[in-house]
């Protein structure tokens, strides 16, 4: 039974003004799986995941051309609803980002944006969030204290339950623990294994290690192309590339 | 539904800031409509050059006032600058912070005295002073120039101080590694420096001299004649209006919102200059 | 005249520290002055019984009364105004030729004297609109004069709010409108209320406006429609006219601690602000 990839990306050229930031990417997702998109600074890997939720339509002057399938469907289609999407494909971003909040109003937060009002539903959810971003025993306790106080990665994790929140298909994470310590990432890392059960998860990684420990599929990206994609191990023993090789063996970065 | 609320929410912003906008638009053409036929009337030179002003025989020249808003302005000017420029060097550079911490909050209240007491205190303090140490009546230019430069500090020392503090650490380093002592650093690094930001606090700070009023009503003395020193005294632009309006009518009224359009011109430039200053750095 | 610069420099650090000395000796001069002939005035009566004999005996209750309220009307008028279209410049336009005629509009605006949007009250609201001389008027020309310095704080408390927090927040599915009200409102409050508070203190200063919008009316305003006197009229009235010194020192006294506290207030807004590190 062939089983319809999650995401489909199709001849994707992506443009800030005149500066052309992805170039012809094709590629094919498949659902719950890990799938690292790496590559040198400026290759296009931050360009690419904002395209993948549409979040590159708040800044002005951009333009694409292409198709990106969701299931199927184009996420540029005019009948789709952006916010819509947006709570079905989640980012984290490279920096910790808790809203000036609670905890608990932290991760509410998507819910609520979707007309969630009542407090039963809402601390369902909550709670939810937060036993599957493995961060619920360390903020049982103070979940209406501010989120500002957390560890860092402990605030990356809230960013996590936060999106978890509102149950998405797919977790986009851009560098997420660039700004962490080794036994934060090594947490973080944990869940992201455990949540691919669920959820299908791309994540551009700040070192290509990262790829190699946690994802089952990787593309290398370089200066908006993709040069090179396929199973992890397969791709780092054998890659057919040489760009690919030299990059991955620290040649050039 | 969603869509609606977003495009609704979107055009009510922006009605807000249009009709907020439209508000200045609103006062050029209401004084201008007031004031322009006078003008007319007697003629922009007439107006403008015109040394006497006796609305009884509509006689209506306002250069005397013209010379009054100068000469309390300028004089302000003399007095404030150096030291609101002095202050500002002492917040950004000398003082430790615990003083500036006491002389910071004191010239905001400085600024939030209401206009009036300080004409006040100047009728009660200044203008005896002057009459009993110079001479004349004491109701004089320089009474309304040492009122007014008071009342300018703040607003030059907050944005000097501010221009001084955004100066790039770099430039005093650099001075200092080169052996120049504090104040040569100040004088001849900082202070260029830091030139267009304090020449636009002045600018503003005799854009707020020009615009007084109440303060200045109470200690120069409102003749109408032209002042020979600044021992006279005087009217300027503003208390002309201030003065007369509560009993001006027809043609004589219709004079007082000329001089809100003087006012209003030279009020624009002196903006329109002072932001100019500021984008060229 | 050659001078060594330790003398340059041991001169210019005195006459700097003297100027500052001066700045204080005069603050201190006028504020105390006024306070210690004015603050004995103050009693019970003075706040609660209104003018009588033109301002001679009584107290000054209708001059409260009419200061709060014009500044309410101004207040009130003003900040949706001013906070609508801080949003508008902040959220809703890119830097371009429309926001910056926009906020040259905006910077114009705070430089007009106090006298001038007096008199445009004067002829607009009072005569044109028929609203006569009235809390109503010279609220509404407060208003207006306080409507630059709202849309400058808020403008610049909305764009310090850090982008990522939109981010965030449009990511999670939120519209604009969402974002705007849950993320970027919340966080800019307090900016955005320092600029109303000292918008609320310029009112409360304010008198040539007022004169010629609101009134002189020393009797206890029944509506907004009906004239009043403010504080810092009464002030100016009492003083000019000779009247009665001491209840004008009275009125002095109160307006500037009224002023201090508001001050004071909204400084600690600020402090509060810049503390959460923003």
């Amino acid at each position: 039974m062939i089983q319809q990839s999650k995401i489909v990306i199709n001849n994707l050229n992506f443009y800030y003004q005149k500066k052309q930031a992805i170039r012809d990417f094709s590629l094919e997702i498949p659902g719950n799986e890990i799938l690292a998109v790496f590559g040198p600074a400026n290759s296009g890997t931050t360009t690419l995941l904002r395209t993948l939720n549409r979040l590159c339509d708040l800044i002005p002057g951009t333009h694409m051309e292409g198709e990106i399938l969701l299931d199927g469907k184009n996420i540029f289609a005019p009948d789709i609803s952006v916010t819509e999407l947006r709570r079905k494909i989640g980012m984290v971003f490279d920096v910790p980002t808790p809203l000036p909040m609670s905890i608990f109003d932290n991760i509410a937060y998507g819910p609520r944006l979707s007309g969630k009002k009542t407090k039963a539903s809402l601390t369902d959810d909550v709670e939810r969030a937060l036993h599957m971003a493995a961060l619920w025993d360390e903020v049982k306790d103070r979940l209406h204290t501010p989120a500002m106080r957390l560890s860092g990665g402990q605030q990356q994790r809230l960013c996590i339950a936060r999106v978890l929140a509102l149950e998405p298909e797919v977790i986009l994470l851009d560098r997420p623990c660039s700004a962490l310590d080794p036994v934060s990432t090594a947490k973080i890392e944990e869940s992201l294994k455990q949540l691919k059960e669920q959820f299908t998860i791309i994540i551009a990684p700040h070192n290509v290690q990262q790829a190699g420990r946690i994802a089952d599929r990787v593309a290398f990206m370089l200066m908006g192309s993709l040069i090179e994609q396929g199973i992890t191990a397969e791709v780092f023993e054998n890659p057919k590339d040489k760009r690919t090789s030299d990059y991955i063996t620290g040649r050039f970065g | 539904m969603k869509i609606n609320k977003e495009k609704i929410s979107g055009i009510v912003f922006l009605l807000i800031a249009l009709s907020a906008l439209s508000v200045l638009a609103l006062i050029t053409i209401f004084i201008f409509i007031k004031g322009v036929p006078i003008i007319t009337k007697v003629g922009f030179f007439n107006f403008v050059f015109g040394m006497v002003w006796d609305p009884s025989h509509g006689a209506y020249g306002i250069f005397p006032m013209i010379i009054g808003s100068v000469s309390v302005t300028l004089g302000a000017a003399i007095l404030g600058v150096p030291v609101a420029i002095s202050c500002s060097i002492f917040l950004a550079e000398y003082a430790p912070a615990a003083l500036s911490n006491i002389v910071r909050p004191a010239i905001q209240l400085l600024a939030a005295i209401p206009s009036v007491v300080y004409g006040f205190w100047g009728l009660l303090f200044v203008v005896p002073a002057i009459r009993n140490y110079l001479g004349g009546p004491g109701l004089s230019i320089l009474a309304g120039s040492i009122i007014l430069a008071i009342m300018i500090l703040p607003t030059i020392i907050s944005i000097s101080e501010v221009s001084l503090l955004a100066l790039p650490r770099q430039y005093k380093e650099g001075a200092y590694a080169l052996g120049l002592t504090q104040w040569q650093t100040i004088r001849s690094v900082l202070l260029p420096a830091a030139k267009s930001g304090i020449v636009a606090a002045i600018i503003l700070g005799i854009g707020r001299a020009i615009g007084e009023t109440m303060a200045v009503i109470m200690v120069l003395g409102n003749a109408v004649a032209i002042p020979q020193s600044i021992l006279d005294p005087a009217r300027t632009l503003t208390t002309n209006i201030g003065i007369e309006m509560g009993y001006a009518s027809g043609e004589h009224q219709q004079a007082l919102f000329a001089t809100g359009i003087v006012l209003l011109v030279i009020v624009m430039i002196l903006n329109a200059f002072a932001q100019y200053v500021t984008r060229r750095k | 005249m050659k001078v060594s610069s330790r003398t340059a420099q041991k001169a210019a650090k005195i006459l700097i520290w003297a100027s500052a000395l001066l700045v204080i000796v005069i603050l201190l001069a006028i504020v105390i002055f006024i306070l210690i002939k004015g603050v004995p005035e103050i009693s019970w009566q003075f706040l609660t019984e209104i003018p009588r004999n033109m301002g001679r005996d009584g107290g000054i209750s209708s001059t409260i009364v009419g200061t709060l309220l014009v500044t309410a009307v101004a207040v009130i008028i003003a900040t949706p105004f001013g906070v609508g279209t801080a949003f508008y410049l902040t959220e809703y336009t890119r830097e371009g030729k429309v926001t910056r005629i926009i906020r040259f509009s905006a910077e114009s605006l705070s430089g007009i004297p106090s006298i001038v949007y007096g008199l445009f009250g004067f002829i607009f609201f009072v005569m044109y609109l028929k609203l006569g001389w009235s809390i109503l008027s010279g609220g509404l020309t407060l208003a207006v004069m306080i409507l630059p310095t709202i849309i400058r704080t808020s403008e610049e408390a909305i764009r310090t709010v850090s982008y990522q927090y939109r981010e965030v927040s449009f990511s999670l599915g939120g519209t604009k409108w969402q974002t705007i009200t849950r993320a970027v409102f919340p966080s800019a409050i307090r900016g955005i209320a320092v600029g109303v508070i000292l918008g609320i203190g310029r009112c409360v200063a304010e008198t040539a406006a007022v004169i010629l919008t609101a009134g002189s009316a020393l009797r206890m305003p029944g509506s907004i429609f009906s004239p009043t006197r403010t504080m810092a009229e009464h002030f100016y009235i009492l003083a000019r006219e000779g009247i009665s010194m001491e209840k004008a020192y009275g009125t002095a006294a109160l307006l500037i601690i009224l002023i201090f506290i508001i001050n004071v207030v909204a400084n600690m807004l600020v402090n509060r602000f810049v503390a959460k590190g923003r």
